[in-house]
């Protein structure tokens, strides 16, 4: 292993897990003064049992063997992954940096179920999901049958971005919609929370993207290149966007902007070079600017527009590769995108990729939530929902005056 | 002229809110507070220790209006804002001397 490499990505990996209370930050400035709390926790909840279940069972299933739809159970509990042998801990760190990315997927549904769902049913659905959902995808485009017909997934545009988006299309539909909604709005309670739960999920995605390499080398540079522009530049047209139409550049247009950007270019963080981050970043703000109003126009109630973000985000991104893809640049051997003289082979390849996650992860999601709803239910009762789950899950509150009696005194 | 406090759940303020507007109220103003009366406070836990919070949060609504719409108000407010748990809330009703409207220099109901 070489020590470069090594450096860099534990470096990217500690980068990555702080991605995830980014999120957290990111979304609970979203939510109401009184479930940011229960936001915060099924994000950090994520943070606890992923590591676990990563560690026993999901990274085998997820990356041991050859198999097309699922890897075996040679890994489990981490057989096999010393630091003594030829690989010298490569493989153990391919386990560690795989494992952030397996924490952040299914928190990145908390946004949409945001507000009325049990804690107790987020708890099961976190684990379950990552190896129902994730850990097959994962394996059909890394190592399995849709990255073996050449379809490009640098990061985890489909595997990550496509496939919890659309999870948290199909939670979202089984959940119902939060009570007053759409009539009341629920606007954010603290923008200043959201701005650096964006700051910070920026700065974790260069570990994201650039880590992907796996290596500390040019593709590296690239991919943080990307990640540094495309973000840019999907922030400003988000804003402009706001501008233009609505009349003001907003914070949160900003921030939700850079995020659609950064979920976006993560496909093809390793694949695209030039001007390219800019033009995929200037069209993801455009277009997810226009897509988180379907929700009230379709009448699914995605709380926080973890679908228009990140799944329409994340396919614009993974199509986008199919036009953009430039393996003459990275002296790499995969197909090149419609616009650098490789016609439309890899765009059929993005479509049927990003298509089969789509109706894999929608239908077994569904049938989740379905189990869940019929067995422990999925949403709180509705006194709960009207005085706050940081409270009733929790028995904490984000903002009091402190004034308080310890029991018993 | 008269000058009603409401105290009532926070969640049911777009309620109360709306029920006020239908009935002609043309202005309020609103503050988060914390209070407790029969309600029993609530429990929060820190690090295992168990906190009795008194203070519960609420909201203040405050409207000046005629007489004639206070009664009225009085009787929106009452029907929006129940649930029929403890901790409901209160109506007060004050009778008030004079109002003056800042930017006219109105008195009286005409600044109501």
């Amino acid at each position: 292993m070489d020590s470069g490499d090594a450096a860099w990505v534990l470096t990217s990996a500690a980068l990555v897990l702080f991605m995830t209370p980014g999120l957290a930050l990111f979304y609970g400035g979203m939510d109401r003064t009184r479930n940011v709390l229960n936001m915060l926790m099924m994000n950090f909840w994520c943070l606890l049992i992923i590591p676990i279940v990563w560690a026993v069972v999901g990274f085998s299933l997820a990356q041991s063997g050859d198999g097309a739809f699922l890897g075996n159970l040679d890994k489990t509990f981490l057989r096999g992954l010393g630091i003594t042998g030829e690989d010298g801990g490569s493989a153990l760190l391919t386990v560690i940096f795989l494992g952030m990315f397996a924490v952040i997927t299914p928190a990145l549904i908390s946004g949409a179920v945001a507000d009325r769902m049990k804690f107790s049913a987020w708890a099961i659905f976190a684990p379950v999901w990552l190896l129902l959902v994730f850990v097959p995808v994962f394996k059909w485009v890394y190592g399995g049958w849709i990255g073996d017909r050449g379809a490009l997934d640098f990061a985890g545009g489909t595997a990550i971005h496509v496939n919890a988006g659309i999870a948290a299309l199909a939670a979202v539909l089984v959940l119902g919609k939060r009570k007053g909604w759409p009539s009341q709005g629920h606007p954010p309670h603290s923008m200043p929370l959201v701005m650096l739960g964006t700051g910070i999920l920026w700065f974790g995605w260069f570990g994201f993207n650039a880590g992907s390499a796996l290596a500390a080398n040019g593709q590296a540079v690239q991919a943080f290149m990307n990640t540094f522009l495309a973000a840019a530049a999907a922030g400003l047209s988000w804003g402009f966007v706001e501008k233009l139409r609505d009349g003001h550049f907003t914070n949160l247009g900003v921030a939700s902007g850079i995020v659609a950007g950064l979920v976006a270019i993560t496909p093809g963080a390793g694949f695209v070079a030039g001007m390219s981050p800019i033009w995929i970043g200037l069209a993801t703000g455009v277009i997810c600017s226009y897509a988180v109003a379907l929700k009230t126009k379709a009448g699914y109630d995605d709380a926080l527009d973890v679908v228009g973000v990140h799944f329409v985000g994340g396919l614009v991104g993974s199509l986008a590769v199919g036009l953009f893809a430039d393996p003459e640049f990275f002296g790499g051997e995969f197909l090149a995108g419609a616009f650098f003289g490789g016609g439309f082979e890899l765009l059929v390849e993005q479509f049927l990729g990003n298509g089969a996650t789509i109706v894999y992860s929608f239908v077994v999601t569904t049938l989740i939530m379905l189990a869940l709803k019929a067995t422990i239910g999925v949403r709180v009762d509705e006194k709960v929902e009207d005085s706050g789950l940081d409270l009733a899950e929790h028995a904490e509150t984000a903002y009091s005056s402190g004034s308080a009696t310890l029991a018993g005194h | 002229m008269k000058l009603i406090i409401a105290f009532i759940k926070p969640f049911k303020l777009e309620e109360v809110r709306d029920s006020l507007k239908a009935v002609g109220v043309t202005g309020m103003s609103v503050s988060d507070i914390s209070g407790f009366g029969r309600q029993r406070g609530q429990t929060e836990v820190y690090r295992g220790a168990e906190y009795e919070v008194e203070f519960v949060p609420k909201v203040r609504l405050e409207v000046i209006l005629t007489d004639e719409l206070a009664g009225p108000a009085v009787a929106a407010i009452e029907s929006a804002a129940h649930t029929g748990e403890i901790g409901d809330g209160k109506i007060v009703v004050v009778a008030v001397e004079d109002v003056v409207r800042i930017r006219t220099g109105e008195r009286g109901a005409d600044a109501v």
